[in-house]
């Protein structure tokens, strides 16, 4: 692992960045605002289409239309929080291509922090917005007899989901090293991803649900602890403890980018052009 | 100088081709999505059988057509308005007027190009996905393609003339980047990209029905499934063309409005 003196650095590169991204966002405030909403109202029609679903059924895969919400919520809020943070890291891939990526690299700051921050865009709120909303009314309207274990693995959920998501970026920035071209990858993972945990695991096909459970564990992100919550059995039939995994498997996940990361730039060669 | 416009044509497919390793990603994607799309089908007309219309292989069909014209119809952006939407703004717009090309039509056989070759790089191979792991209700009869081809030459007739439209809105907004937002989510939406406007409730769906974004997949996607047969199928390619033939001359018209004000700037 890095020590903490570059982790450190890296976090005040990236804050600088990020004001600096956002100051400029904010010189034009009108365009800010429509495109902050655009982003709301694009990142609620996924919300709109199971709303629209449940006008004709009364369960979806024997979820309630608050349960599905609930998994919704989770899964958005965590997602909305990973695409804010470090969803520019999608952006590498065509600075690779360009060539403007060795322009990072002669800056005296962690790359890694200079590609999360780059072209920081505050839009993304309005993702984050739209998850944390109908995470708040599912929670309203959820049947769960509150403990104070649900309630506290629910609270870990969403920054561990968003730590996995997070991630999942920065290993598949890693990947566009190699592939360049290939942006669109990265976006299965995490925008099919997120769009999957918004449905009841047992909708899918039991491959599916292991690849999303032990290959990229996006299983973590919400289903095996909102599963716990709402006291359902998972598809899988993993033992009872594995639902409290999420912080451990966040750590491992967050590690393992971090070579990735490492391994993709020692093998970058810059274009040339 | 139908010449010249084919040219452009095939030059624009032959850009688009060059992005090899971007269509392969952009085929995972549309798999990936499909499959996810697909499931939630499943158990939606596992309760309601006959939705809209449609029996479950039929409303799987769908599901994977509409994975295939996603890029063809550019429904999420990635056609020609950003380019343009560049120029407008800096200005390059005014040497592509002096040209000797008519500037809607040079665009259209530019967005022709990149539209047939999305048929065929991220078009064929998701259904294809799809048809391995799901039971399609894909038809044999050499009529019902025909139709769909057909639809489907008129539907991206139809996204082209929107996206122009979007485009040149550009002459009067500084950033175009929100009505561009606007203008894909309302098309995911109202084209029946998330479920089929055949399945929306009540006056949603009347509405949703006889929007132009109708004609980008539902229609295609209901000639190819039989939905529209004899003359319900004329309607509906009439239907396509109608909307098609109005907005290109709305865009004609904003296009000689806009064209004016570039002369006001640059005098």
């Amino acid at each position: 692992m890095r020590e903490p003196g570059p982790v450190a650095e890296s976090v005040r590169v990236y804050r600088l960045l990020v004001g600096m991204w956002v100051r400029s966002t904010m010189a034009y405030r009108a365009s800010f605002v429509m495109t902050a909403l655009g982003n709301f109202g694009g990142t609620a029609l996924d919300f709109v289409t199971i709303l629209l679903m449940f006008s004709h059924i009364e369960t979806l895969g024997g979820f309630t239309l608050p349960e599905v919400a609930l998994l919704y919520g989770t899964t958005s809020t965590s997602f909305g929080l990973a695409d804010l943070l470090v969803g520019s890291m999608a952006r590498l891939g065509s600075r690779v291509r360009d060539g403007t990526f060795d322009t990072l690299l002669l800056r005296p700051a962690p790359v890694l922090a200079q590609v999360a921050a780059d072209r920081f865009a505050l839009r993304r709120l309005g993702r984050l917005t739209q998850g944390a909303l109908v995470l708040a009314w599912s929670l309203l309207r959820v049947d769960v007899d509150w403990t104070p274990v649900k309630v506290l693995l629910l609270a870990v959920t969403l920054p561990t989901g968003a730590a996995i998501f997070c991630a999942v970026y920065v290993a598949g920035g890693a990947f566009q090293f190699w592939a360049g071209d290939a942006a669109e990858v990265q976006s299965s993972v995490t925008y099919g991803g997120t769009t999957m945990l918004q449905y009841p695991p047992g909708l899918f096909a039991r491959e599916l649900v292991r690849g999303v459970t032990f290959v990229v564990p996006l299983a973590f992100v919400n289903w095996l602890p909102v599963l716990r919550v709402l006291g359902r059995p998972d598809p899988l039939g993993l033992p009872g403890w594995v639902d409290f995994l999420a912080p451990a498997v966040a750590c491992a996940c967050c590690a393992l980018a971090g070579l990735v990361w490492r391994a993709g730039i020692r093998s970058y060669r810059s274009t040339g052009s | 100088m139908g010449g010249f416009y084919g040219a452009v044509v095939v030059r624009s497919f032959r850009r688009y081709a060059t992005y090899r390793m971007a269509t392969v990603a952009g085929v995972c994607t549309n798999t990936v999505f499909g499959l996810i799309i697909s499931y939630s089908y499943v158990a939606l007309w596992d309760q309601r059988p006959h939705l809209g219309g449609y029996t479950e292989a039929q409303a799987l069909t769908y599901v994977w057509i509409g994975q295939g014209v996603l890029s063809t119809m550019a429904l999420m952006g990635g056609g020609f308005e950003d380019e343009l939407m560049d120029r407008i703004r800096s200005g390059d717009i005014a040497v592509d007027l002096y040209r000797p090309a008519d500037l809607q039509r040079w665009w259209l056989a530019a967005d022709m190009g990149r539209a047939g070759f999305q048929v065929l790089g991220r078009g064929v191979a998701p259904v294809l996905c799809g048809a391995l792991v799901f039971e399609l209700a894909l038809p044999s009869s050499a009529v019902r393609w025909a139709l769909f081809a057909l639809s489907m030459a008129l539907g991206a007739l139809v996204s082209f003339a929107i996206r122009y439209l979007v485009a040149l809105s550009a002459f009067w907004l500084l950033d175009g980047a929100g009505i561009t937002q606007v203008a894909w989510i309302t098309g995911l939406f109202f084209s029946g990209m998330s479920l089929p406007l055949n399945a929306f409730p009540g006056g949603l769906g009347e509405v949703a029905r006889t929007l132009p974004w109708s004609a980008m997949l539902q229609i295609p996607a209901d000639l190819l499934l039989g939905q529209h047969r004899g003359t319900g199928a004329v309607r509906a390619l009439a239907f396509q063309a109608g909307w098609a033939a109005a907005l290109l001359a709305a865009g004609r018209l904003l296009q000689a409005v806009a064209t004016r004000r570039v002369v006001v700037q640059g005098g």
